[in-house]
């Protein structure tokens, strides 16, 4: 009798389907999984090490970087471990503006993620109605720091500068008519959070439409129920955290289990799904970008009520504002060494994590008392995920680990560093 | 029971799909046609760099190297001397593109707002060498967008 070997199979780091650089060496019997092997490394640049050559201020941009669609969480965590270290306080105007712009880019992330996760399994059409969500809350970011995606905004101490009083709109071009040209600029009257206001009123619907194509659709269905289950004790033996976790039935949100900013402030609920599938997770995602437009509708009616400072006055942490600088000797000493030189963090180490639109997003900080970090370690959820897709796809067939990365929501920018 | 079995058999939920998809094939498209209209940029929005100058004239840099000296990417390169008038200048400024990330710390760090990240996104370079902008096309980019940069910082300027 002849010998029959296990047919092994490149998945990626070219596939589309392998959100990014993942490269999966897949052990195969036919069209079934034996062994998952995920090689990873291919986008590592270094963000632990290169931190540790630059001021705590000159890490910031790099955190955008790590899960390159959800930038402002990533900000979110080094900021908290630097302000843990520090002791200082951040003004409660900046920490609700940081609640809001953690939620709006919860939902970018979740628009992603659906986007991309049903594309893999075949919906073209929810793609393209995601990004035409992303774009609007693109411009938030935009209007807030300058940079559609990397924004750099949040900086130990509170955020860069207040949320802006007009909008930028549409200008005249030959395509467009007066008319049109009012429409289109209907919602960009008012200041930011009008916009963001006008945003979340509307969402909703969207969200519906997400579910009308996709929740009961026997296409879908197909492709997710019963694919890729974790129970609950596996779920927590293999370290997952946020959706994927919640997906199996454990009730864990750091913002409601250890509430940082101003979380335990808001009015909003957990969902966990049922029976730890693709399926559930799904749901679970759906549910939280409802409940992470809750959010930000609280966060405007404060924000709309409450004026202040967004970033704190200790000047040796944050630069004084520019007419100071430029007006007093004191105050531009201040901003010449925070520039050069940066601010000094005292000996010690911190912990600081953040409910990250992937799962818990860490930065562990070890400082020397110098003005650079001694170490820097990165807590990515996304590598914990990775590292079960062994387990979650045996069995499987092929077309199935598709929707188990997609369910995972891999995005290599954090996993590789 | 038998409620869900016409349910499955006359396929609802996929036509519901599709007059969903139906309807937004008659609505007004959300394209933008890019070179002849374009999507809104914010004043604080963070593109090409450009050297500013005074009204008279006179460039502002000062050479002080806080933009050097605060780059995460070390994409600028500065070199001064005192000019025959007595005042300090640079003799270089260069700023390599392809390494700058944009994320805007030298014009935060600029006391004399000389050195800004301007709304312009497009240009690009055929080598390599063409994005390592000099001095003498920084405040190139500067004097031809001066109008439009003045009123993005003027628009910004009660922020920061």
């Amino acid at each position: 009798m002849a010998e029959i070997r296990n047919f092994t199979l490149n998945f990626g780091p070219q596939h589309p389907a392998a959100h990014g650089v993942l490269r999966l060496v897949l052990e195969m019997d036919g069209e079934v999984i034996v062994r998952a092997d995920p090689h990873i490394g291919l986008l590592h640049r270094g963000t632990e090490k290169l931190a540790e050559y630059k001021t705590f201020i000159q890490s910031v941009p790099y955190m955008d970087r790590l899960d390159y669609v959800s930038m402002m969480c990533n900000e979110h965590a080094y900021c908290m471990a630097i302000e843990k270290l520090l002791g200082i306080d951040v003004p409660l105007r900046a920490q609700y503006i940081r609640v809001m712009f953690d939620e709006i880019t919860r939902i970018l992330n979740h628009l992603m993620w659906i986007g991309a996760h049903a594309l893999d399994i075949g919906a073209m059409t929810v793609f393209l109605y995601a990004f035409r969500e992303r774009e609007d809350l693109m411009d938030c970011y935009e209007a807030v720091s300058g940079a559609r995606m990397h924004a750099a905004y949040y900086r130990p101490g509170g955020v860069y500068r207040d949320l802006p009083d007009s909008m930028p709109q549409y200008e005249f071009s030959k395509i467009k008519n007066a008319r049109e040209l009012a429409k289109l600029n209907e919602n960009r009257q008012g200041s930011l959070l009008d916009f963001i206001e006008d945003f979340t009123n509307r969402f909703p619907t969207c969200v519906d439409e997400y579910e009308t194509l996709l929740t009961d659709n026997r296409i879908w269905k197909q492709r997710t129920v019963g694919i890729g289950v974790v129970t609950p004790e596996r779920a927590l033996a293999l370290g997952f955290s946020g959706p994927m976790v919640r997906g199996s039935g454990i009730a864990w949100d750091l913002r409601k289990k250890q509430p940082y900013e101003v979380y335990d402030r808001m009015d909003f609920d957990i969902p966990v799904g049922v029976n730890g599938d693709c399926y559930d997770r799904y749901l679970v995602r759906i549910e939280e970008m409802r409940q992470s437009n809750r959010i930000i509708k609280q966060c405007i009616q404060w924000l709309r009520a409450n004026q202040g400072p967004v970033i704190t006055d200790n000047h040796k942490v944050a630069p004084p504002k520019r007419v100071d600088m430029k007006s007093n000797m004191e105050e531009l000493i201040h901003h010449f060494k925070l520039f050069t030189e940066g601010m000094h963090v005292p000996e010690g180490e911190a912990y600081s994590a953040v409910e990250h639109p992937k799962g818990e997003f860490g930065i562990y900080l070890v400082s020397d008392g110098a003005n650079k970090p001694y170490r820097l370690k990165i807590r990515a959820p996304g590598y914990a995920h990775l590292a079960a897709m062994d387990e979650m796809a045996k069995g499987h067939m092929l077309a199935d680990v598709v929707a188990i990365i997609g369910t995972q929501d891999i995005v290599f920018g954090e996993i590789d560093r | 029971m038998l409620k869900n079995f016409f349910k499955t058999f006359l396929l609802v939920e996929l036509l519901k799909g599709m007059a969903l998809t139906g309807r937004h094939f008659f609505q007004r498209k959300i394209t933008v046609q890019y070179p002849d209209e374009r999507t809104p940029y914010s004043p604080r929005f963070r593109g090409l760099h450009a050297q500013r100058r005074y009204p008279n004239g006179e460039e502002r840099c000062i050479a002080c190297k806080l933009c050097e000296a605060v780059c995460p990417a070390m994409a600028i390169s500065i070199e001064s001397e005192k000019r025959d008038d007595g005042s300090r200048r640079t003799t270089r400024y260069e700023i390599d593109l392809t390494k700058c990330i944009f994320c805007g710390f030298c014009e935060e760090s600029c006391p004399v707002d000389a050195i800004v990240e301007t709304h312009i996104y497009e240009y690009h370079g055929e080598k390599r060498g063409d994005l390592y902008y000099t001095k003498p096309m920084l405040l190139a980019v500067g004097d031809k967008y001066e109008a439009e940069i003045a009123k993005a910082r003027e628009a910004d300027a009660k922020y920061r």
